[in-house]
Formats: structure tokens, C-alpha cells, sequence
């Protein structure tokens, strides 16, 4: 299936979690990462339950704080 | 008011254009901003709104100019080394535009002092480079309706967004609480080259002047991100959480706190 991650469209397995997905693209700091689908947020505890369909876009959203915390 | 023939002289980039005009400088003139940090992102913020001709900029940070701000705080130069960044910031902006009264806050912001702090302007800049200070702002600014520029800066990227009460979503609904500091990297770790501010910051000022002239699409409900080595920006949608802890339909947190701050202090 086709999904748009991050602004890039490219071709996934069918089924594929936000969890997975996480792991696919190598996601800097995943466990503070907020994810959007479709504009819509999905809560971090659901990231394993949640699969994503054909279509779907995708947003990885990261903390940016400045120099304090160094992400 | 009329203009003096100086302020035309001054302003004339602003008013021949139609989207600022005589109207539109005029309420410049009349706007007040306050600009919480003056570092990375504060310095060419105020600068660029002082020399904008608003009229009334407060500048709030505890600190003093160190050697090591200069390569990126371009409002401080090396003679200030060891003066209050304040006073420094304000002198450089007076420097500019003489016309521009300066607030000047040499105090830690927290809990018990921001909303009053903010309650006499119109319009916040976030210019702060800690989580803590994040969330107090964009707390306090939610549950005092006012709006303001978020912003943050890394390494080669940065990133901003724009909160006006009632029209989006605060940066609470994108990300719910600060990370915790012993999780990540310490900041002598991390680095940031100094043209990021200069870029970020000054979109931070371009969405003030915006905000204030009332013209053009501003930030709102968008996060701008910019990736330097990819010479790339994103603009990205961003959606309202209806169960925001501060903005939601049944919020959690009625009025600004503390979270504690790291022991890395830059
Ligand atoms: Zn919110």
C-alpha cells in the first residue's frame, strides 16, 4: 500500500502499524515522537494498535527545544 | 498622530507597501511585544522589530552575555560579555530605533510572575531554549488569551508555530508534556549553528509584524519546519487534541505551573 510519510510517498506492507512504521524509518527519540494520520493525532499508547490504510498521510512531529535537552 | 518627516523617512520601505501603508505602521507604533529570552531566537526577533518601529518591546532574561552566545545572539557583541543581556539587548535595539521604549526584565520567568508579566502586551515571542519554559509560556498564554510565536532551534533545524486564542491548536495539543531531561542528551551534546536563529528567529518577528498589521496567513494550526542541510522547509498541519490539557474541551491545568528545570543551563 501506498502511503505519505513525512511529505514522501513510497510503498509499505499492507497492515502496517504507527509502532512499525516508527521502526521502519528509523524515527529519532520514538518514544517522544508525536504522530499525526490524516490530521489527526494518535495517542502515543496507541501506536501499536493503530494500523495505518492505503493513503493515509503520515506526520512525525519532534520536540525542538534548543540546546538544553540536545535533541 | 502624524508622521514626523523622520519616521516617513524611517519607514518608507513599510508604508509604500499596501499591505503595511501609513495604517499599518501606525498600529506597529502602537503594538507592544514581549519577547521572553534573549538569545538565539530573541536577538533577531528584537532586533528586527525594533527597527520595525514597534513601539513597545518587552525583554525578559535572567542572564548575562557570555563569550559563548556571541556566535549566534548577533543583539549582544563582545564588549557585553558580563552585562545583563537585557540591558545589552536593549541598547542595541535603542541603537537602531531610539524611538522604541524597551521593557526590560532581568528575572528567571516562571509560575508566579508570568501572567502578569504578560498581560500588558499583545503579542509573546517565545524565544526561550528549554522545555520548561515552553509549556509555562504556551500554559499562560493559553489561559490569558494571548497569542504567541513558538519556536524552537537544534543543531541545522528549527521549527515554529503560531497560537491565537481561538483559532488552532496550542502547542500542548502537539506535544502533551516536556520529556523528561535524564532521558536525553545533556546540551554539551547538542550544538547549534548560529545562522538558525538568525532564520527562525526572524520568521517569529515576520509573524508578529503579520499578526499586528493583520495581513497574510499566519502559523496557525501549522508547524513550519526547517532542515538547513536539506535546505528544506515543511509546513505541516496540525491538528486541535479535544483533549488538550490546557486548550481541550475539559482542561486539567487552570492556571500556569513549574516543571523543574534541568541542571544544564546554557
Ligand atoms: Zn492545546
Amino acid at each position: 500500500m501506498k502511503l505519505t510519510v513525512s511529505g514522501n510517498e513510497k510503498e509499505y506492507a499492507d497492515g502496517l502499524s504507527v509502532a512499525q512504521l516508527i521502526e521502519l524509518e528509523k524515527v529519532e527519540t520514538p518514544q517522544y515522537v508525536t504522530v499525526s494520520v490524516n490530521d489527526e493525532f494518535v495517542e502515543s499508547g496507541a501506536f501499536a494498535e493503530t494500523s495505518l490504510n492505503a493513503g493515509d498521510i503520515v506526520e512525525f512531529l519532534y520536540f525542538m527545544g534548543g540546546g538544553q535537552y540536545g535533541f | 498622530m502624524a508622521f514626523s518627516n523622520e519616521q516617513l523617512e524611517r519607514y518608507s520601505r513599510h508604508i509604500i507597501l499596501q499591505e503595511v501603508g501609513a495604517k499599518g505602521q501606525k498600529k506597529l507604533m502602537d503594538a507592544k511585544v514581549l519577547i521572553i529570552g534573549a538569545g538565539g531566537l530573541g536577538a533577531p526577533a528584537a532586533l528586527y522589530l525594533a527597527a520595525a518601529g514597534v513601539g513597545t518591546i518587552g525583554i525578559a532574561d535572567a542572564d548575562e552575555v557570555d563569550l559563548s552566545n556571541l556566535q549566534r545572539q548577533v543583539i549582544h557583541s563582545t564588549p557585553d560579555v558580563g552585562k545583563a543581556k537585557v540591558l545589552s539587548a536593549k541598547e542595541s535595539m535603542n541603537a537602531i530605533n531610539p524611538e522604541v521604549t524597551v521593557n526590560t526584565y532581568q528575572e528567571f520567568v516562571d509560575a508566579s510572575n508570568i501572567t502578569d508579566l504578560i498581560a500588558d502586551y499583545d503579542f509573546i515571542i517565545d524565544g526561550t531554549d528549554n522545555f520548561p519554559a515552553k509549556f509555562l509560556i504556551n500554559d499562560a498564554c493559553v489561559l490569558s488569551k494571548k497569542p504567541f510565536s513558538h519556536a524552537g532551534i537544534i543543531r541545522f533545524k528549527g521549527q515554529l508555530m503560531t497560537y491565537v486564542p481561538g483559532a488552532g491548536p496550542c502547542y500542548r495539543c502537539v506535544f502533551r508534556e516536556p520529556p523528561p531531561p535524564e532521558a536525553v542528551p545533556t546540551c554539551r551534546q547538542a550544538g547549534v549553528i548560529g545562522a538558525i536563529g538568525g532564520i527562525i528567529g526572524s520568521l517569529q518577528a515576520m509573524e508578529t509584524v503579520k499578526f499586528i498589521i493583520g495581513k497574510g496567513d499566519l502559523l496557525t494550526g501549522s508547524l513550519l519546519t526547517y532542515d538547513a542541510l536539506k535546505m528544506e522547509f515543511r509546513k505541516i498541519k496540525l491538528p486541535k487534541a479535544k483533549n488538550c490539557a490546557v486548550c481541550g474541551e475539559s482542561p486539567s491545568i487552570l492556571k500556569p505551573f513549574d516543571y523543574e528545570q534541568a541542571v544544564c543551563k546554557l
